[in-house]
This record gives C-alpha cells, structure tokens and sequence, in this order.
C-alpha cells in the first residue's frame, strides 16, 4: 500500500530501482564485466541481450552480491548497496531467479513457494504447521494463482515439468514484498505455449514492480520489456528502445547474426 | 473457483489427510493388546526392546530421511543419558550415584543428550554427505574411548550396574507390562510428534535444507541454526530413549556404545526405511528378533551373519527397505504418503 502510494512520487523526481556505476567484476586477469553504467527507472523493465559470454549472468551475481563488485558503485531505490551481502539485499526486495532451477524437489509446489514466503519472514523455526488461512499460507496461494501453478499446489515439485518448473521459479521470486526482480533466461527450455504463459505472467506483474531480463528469444525479450540494454564483451554497448535494437545492424552483427537478416 | 478448490486441498492436506486413519488406530490397539498375549520376555526382550531401540533409530531418521543428514552419534547422544541417569541418580557400583529423585534426573538427562547432539550437529553442520557420516563416526569413537578411559566420571571399562526404574503410581516400572506400556506410550510419542513437526514450518525447512542448502540460504533462512535445531529435537528422542535403554538393562558401560552398537542403528533404520517414521521400529524389530533367535538358528558363532545377509537382501530387492517393500505390494499407501518426504 505505502509503496504504491510513494510510487508516482518517486517516479515524477526521476528516482531510479537500479543504478551502477562504473560497476567492474574481475576474475583475476579476465574482466567479466568492465565498467558498466546502467540507470533503471522505479517500474522500469529492461530487457539485457548479448551473446553467451557477454557478462549478463555476472551482472546478475553481482547485483545480487553472489559476487562482489571489483570497482563501481550500486544504488539501489537510492541506498548503496555495493558492499551489502546478498542476504540483506533479499531484505531490500530484490529477488532473482536463476537460470537452471534452484527447487526444493521431494517438497509439494505450494511448500516451496511457502518457504520463501517463509524466508522473508518471522517464525521461521516455528514447530507447527502453517494455518491454511495465516497471510503466509495466502500470500504463496496468491503466488500461484499469480505463476498459474494453483491446480498443481499439492503436487511434488520433482513431478512438474520443465516449464512448471521455470513458473514455479518465477512464483518464488514473487514471495516477500520484491521491489525488483533479475530474471535469468526465464523462457530457456520452454515451448512456444509455455512462452506466451510467460509473457502473460511478466505482464502481469504489479507496475511497481520492476525488472531485468535476460532472454536469448527476442520475441519474449521485446515483448516484456520497454527498454533494452545490449552487453558485449563484459559492457553495455548499445541501448535503445526494442525497435531501435531490432533494426541496429551493428547489433545485427554481433547478436543475431545471419538468422534474422 | 479453482481459488476454493485450491483452498481447500491445503486444508485438507494441513489437518493431515489420511495421516492418521485407520491403519494407525488397528496398529494401535494391536499394541495396547499385546501384553494379552505375550509373554513377559516377548514383552521386554523384544517388545520393549525394539521400541526403545527404535527410538533410537528414528533419531537417526529424522536427520538422515528429513535433513539429509547420517547421523552415527545416535547412540552416543543415548548413552549420555543413560550416564546422566547412573550418575546422578542411584547406582550400586558405588561410585558416583547421588541418589537424586528420578523427575529430576530424567529432564536433566533427556536435556544433556538433547544438548549433546545440537552440539554435534553444530560441528558437522558444514559438512555434507559422506563427511557427515565419517565426523560422527569419530564423534561416537571418542565418546566410547573417552568413557572407557574415565574413571572419575564413566567408571572407565565397567561403567554402572544397579541402576534401578523408578516407583511411582504404586508400580515398579521395571516390571514386564509396566515397562511395556512405559516403553510404547515414549515410542508413540516420539512417533506421532515427528509426524506432526515434519509438516510444521521447521521441518518443511529441514527438508528444503536436504533438496537445496544454497537455495535456503539465498531465501534468507540460517542454515546453521536450522540444523542445529534438528540436532537438538533428534537428541530429545534419542535421550528419552537412553534413559529407558539404562532401566531396560540396569547398568551402563562403554561397551553399550560402542561403534558396532552404532553401526546396528544405522542397520535397522535402513533396513526398516528412511522415508517414514513407523520404518526406524520395524527394522528394530527386525533386528532385534535376529539377534535374539539368530544364535539358535545358525549358531552363536554366525549370528551377525544372518543380520549382515538380512541387510544385503532388503538393501538389494528394495529402495527403501522394508517399507519400500510394502509400498510395492500395497500403492495405496505409497499414494497416502508420497508428499510426506
């Protein structure tokens, strides 16, 4: 509620979700990522592309603070985050999902997306069961109706399919109140029905909830996101409205190579 | 619509479903009429037995089936209780035994063990796997030679005899039915309460531990006070049992816990299966059963050879022992309990 109220406010002085700058991540003589400016407005959803090796998934563990930036600074919603681990950044509402499901298998759909809800909040070493009707048990049912993951709550998470799976990893970055969501090539693995489900879901999300995505399908990519940054090489080299990127040849060159000329 | 219905399977799955039906309350009342027909050594060698040692056993599958974590320090964390209850308590060695009331001994004793194993858990808490048998392994090692060697405190090699049951409620506890019930009524107890806390908020958190420690992590739960936590629940069965083991015998010593005694826990866990409470008994008393008739069967010297090829043959025709077995000749009960993990 506050925070839908505080929205308009933040969005009229410009404030930004996500902002690095000069943010570099070295691996001893590799520079994985080198120098990035990157500026994400509140409710702002960005679409990163490049090729395997371009440093988006290091963007992500790197705002994340599964790995420490070398050099740069990150703001987050204005407060600097660069030397926060990642746990207390989960605290901020900034969620990612990964590229290959991190699920708790042998535990049913609506258990896993109860324990991030969990994960966020208090008694979490509480010896009894979770009430069917308690706003933790609601928020995760509300999730999976969100991910559309409601008629397999019951369901062991081992059983779902590919597709089950990556909507199920969507719905647990749902849990807690996000402000920001990285999603890691959401759409890897999935058919073309499953994309447009996708597609649904991210548009689907709360307006001040924003994102990144990283996704190799331009028509996903282009689909969810109003702005795209274009990496290569461990930098941001080109960004642009989705159109604009389409028709770039240069981007043509690098990233879509023959298929789409 | 789908919202109701949703709804309503997780409340029909919260209150327990089939958890307690039928099958339970048959199995109950087989036990409560037991002592009709039993002897009084079927009721304490093997009844009594085997629930107690089954106590054990589900210590050790509440960590290994729910946590992912083999425990073989089980019995060590039992023996500490039983130490506490000699030491304390009365004894006729005569060294040690302060004669203290059993309400006071038995909580302290339960306690010690309880604490015991969250101290164990919080020392192979970074461990995984392999590492995790082979640290309490060493932990169940030293406890045994630590209290071989003390004199002071353990009595070194003979440890403590005459070590009596309480009297209370004019019975002696100690007698056969008296014991029996004592034994069934912690058993069940045991049972029912790992039952319910496995689908609590702590033990959904244990098993998210066992699928995905770096995704725990990452959703903001400690994963290191979350095991020690298990370790400390696991011990307050273990260490209910170690008290009933010390009245069951009437004298402790280190040869109760040495490392084959351990290793027999771990036997009848997997031989009876890891995937449900009832599993840790029935391997009990499977176990149990061959050690007391094997020597008549196949003769004093081989008896270890009938439980060893019992093992590789459960081991080897089912993946989840006996009751991997059953769920074979009966899938409905492997449907009531697929979620249960």
């Amino acid at each position: 509620m506050s925070e839908r109220a505080v929205l308009p406010k933040m969005l009229e002085a410009g404030a930004f979700a996500l902002e690095l700058s000069g943010v570099s991540r070295r691996f001893g003589a590799l520079a994985a990522l080198s120098n990035v400016t990157l500026r994400i407005a509140v409710g702002e959803r960005r679409a990163v592309l490049g090729s395997n090796g371009a440093g988006k998934t290091t963007l992500f563990n790197v705002v994340t603070g599964d790995f420490m930036a070398t050099a740069g600074r990150i703001r987050f919603f204005g407060e600097d985050i660069t030397a926060l681990p990642a746990h207390e950044r989960t605290r901020l509402g900034l969620r990612r999902t990964y590229q290959i499901s991190l699920l708790f298998s042998r535990l049913t759909v609506v258990d896993n997306v109860y324990l991030a809800c969990r994960g966020v909040s208090r008694r979490r070493l509480s010896l009894l069961r979770p009430r069917p009707s308690g706003p933790v048990m609601e928020q995760a049912f509300s999730i999976l109706q969100a991910v559309r993951l409601d008629d397999v709550a019951n369901v062991e998470v081992a059983l779902l399919s590919h597709g089950q799976k990556r909507q199920l990893e969507i719905g647990m970055a749902l849990a807690g109140a996000p402000r920001f969501i990285l999603f890691d090539e959401p759409a890897a693995g999935l058919s073309p029905a499953e994309r447009e489900d996708l597609v649904a879901v991210l548009n689907a999300l709360p307006r001040h909830i924003g994102y990144i995505i990283i996704e190799h399908d331009l028509d996903v990519a282009l689909r969810v996101a109003s702005f795209v940054s274009m990496m290569h090489n461990g930098a941001v080299f080109k960004e642009g409205a989705p159109e604009e990127i389409e028709s770039d040849p240069e981007v043509q060159q690098i990233y879509l190579g023959g298929a789409h000329a | 619509m789908s919202e109701f219905a949703g709804k309503d399977r997780i409340a029909a799955r919260s209150v327990g479903r089939s958890e307690v039906g039928a099958g339970h309350a048959l199995f109950g009342l087989a036990l409560l009429a037991y002592p009709a027909v039993a002897s009084d050594f079927f009721l304490t060698q093997i009844g009594g037995l085997s629930l107690i040692e089954g106590m054990i056993a589900l210590s050790l599958m509440t960590l290994a089936g729910y946590g992912g974590m083999v425990s073989l320090a089980q019995l060590s964390v039992a023996g500490i209780a039983g130490y506490v209850v000699a030491i304390l308590g009365h004894n006729d060695t005569g060294v040690q035994g302060y004669d203290w009331p059993w309400a006071v001994t038995v909580p302290l004793a339960i306690l010690a063990a309880a604490a015991t194993s969250a101290l164990i858990g919080w020392i192979s808490a970074r461990t995984s796997g392999i590492y995790t048998i082979m640290i309490t392994l060493a932990i169940a090692t030293a406890v045994f030679y630590f209290a071989q060697q003390n004199y002071v405190i353990f009595n070194g090699h003979s440890g403590f005899a005459g070590i009596p049951a309480p009297v209370f409620f004019g019975e002696d506890w100690r007698a056969p039915v008296p014991f029996y019930y004592l034994c069934l009524f912690a058993a069940a107890a045991s049972y029912a309460g790992v039952l319910y806390v496995r689908r609590s908020t702590f033990g959904l958190t244990v098993q998210g531990m066992r699928d995905n420690e770096r995704r725990m992590r990452a959703l903001g739960f400690s994963v290191i006070l979350h095991k020690v936590f298990a370790w400390f629940l696991s011990g307050i069965v273990a260490g209910i049992a170690g008290v009933l083991l010390v009245w069951f015998h009437g004298r402790i010593s280190p040869s109760s816990i040495d490392v084959a005694a351990s290793l027999n826990i771990l036997v009848m866990a997997v031989i009876g299966g890891l995937r449900h409470p009832i599993g840790p008994f029935v391997g009990a008393l499977v176990v149990v059963l061959l050690q007391t008739f094997a020597s008549d069967l196949v003769g004093a010297e081989r008896f270890n050879t009938l439980i060893g090829l019992t093992f590789l043959i459960i081991v080897y025709i089912s993946d989840d022992g006996i009751l991997g077995l059953w769920r074979q000749f009966a899938p409905r009960f492997d449907h009531a309990d697929r979620s249960a993990g």
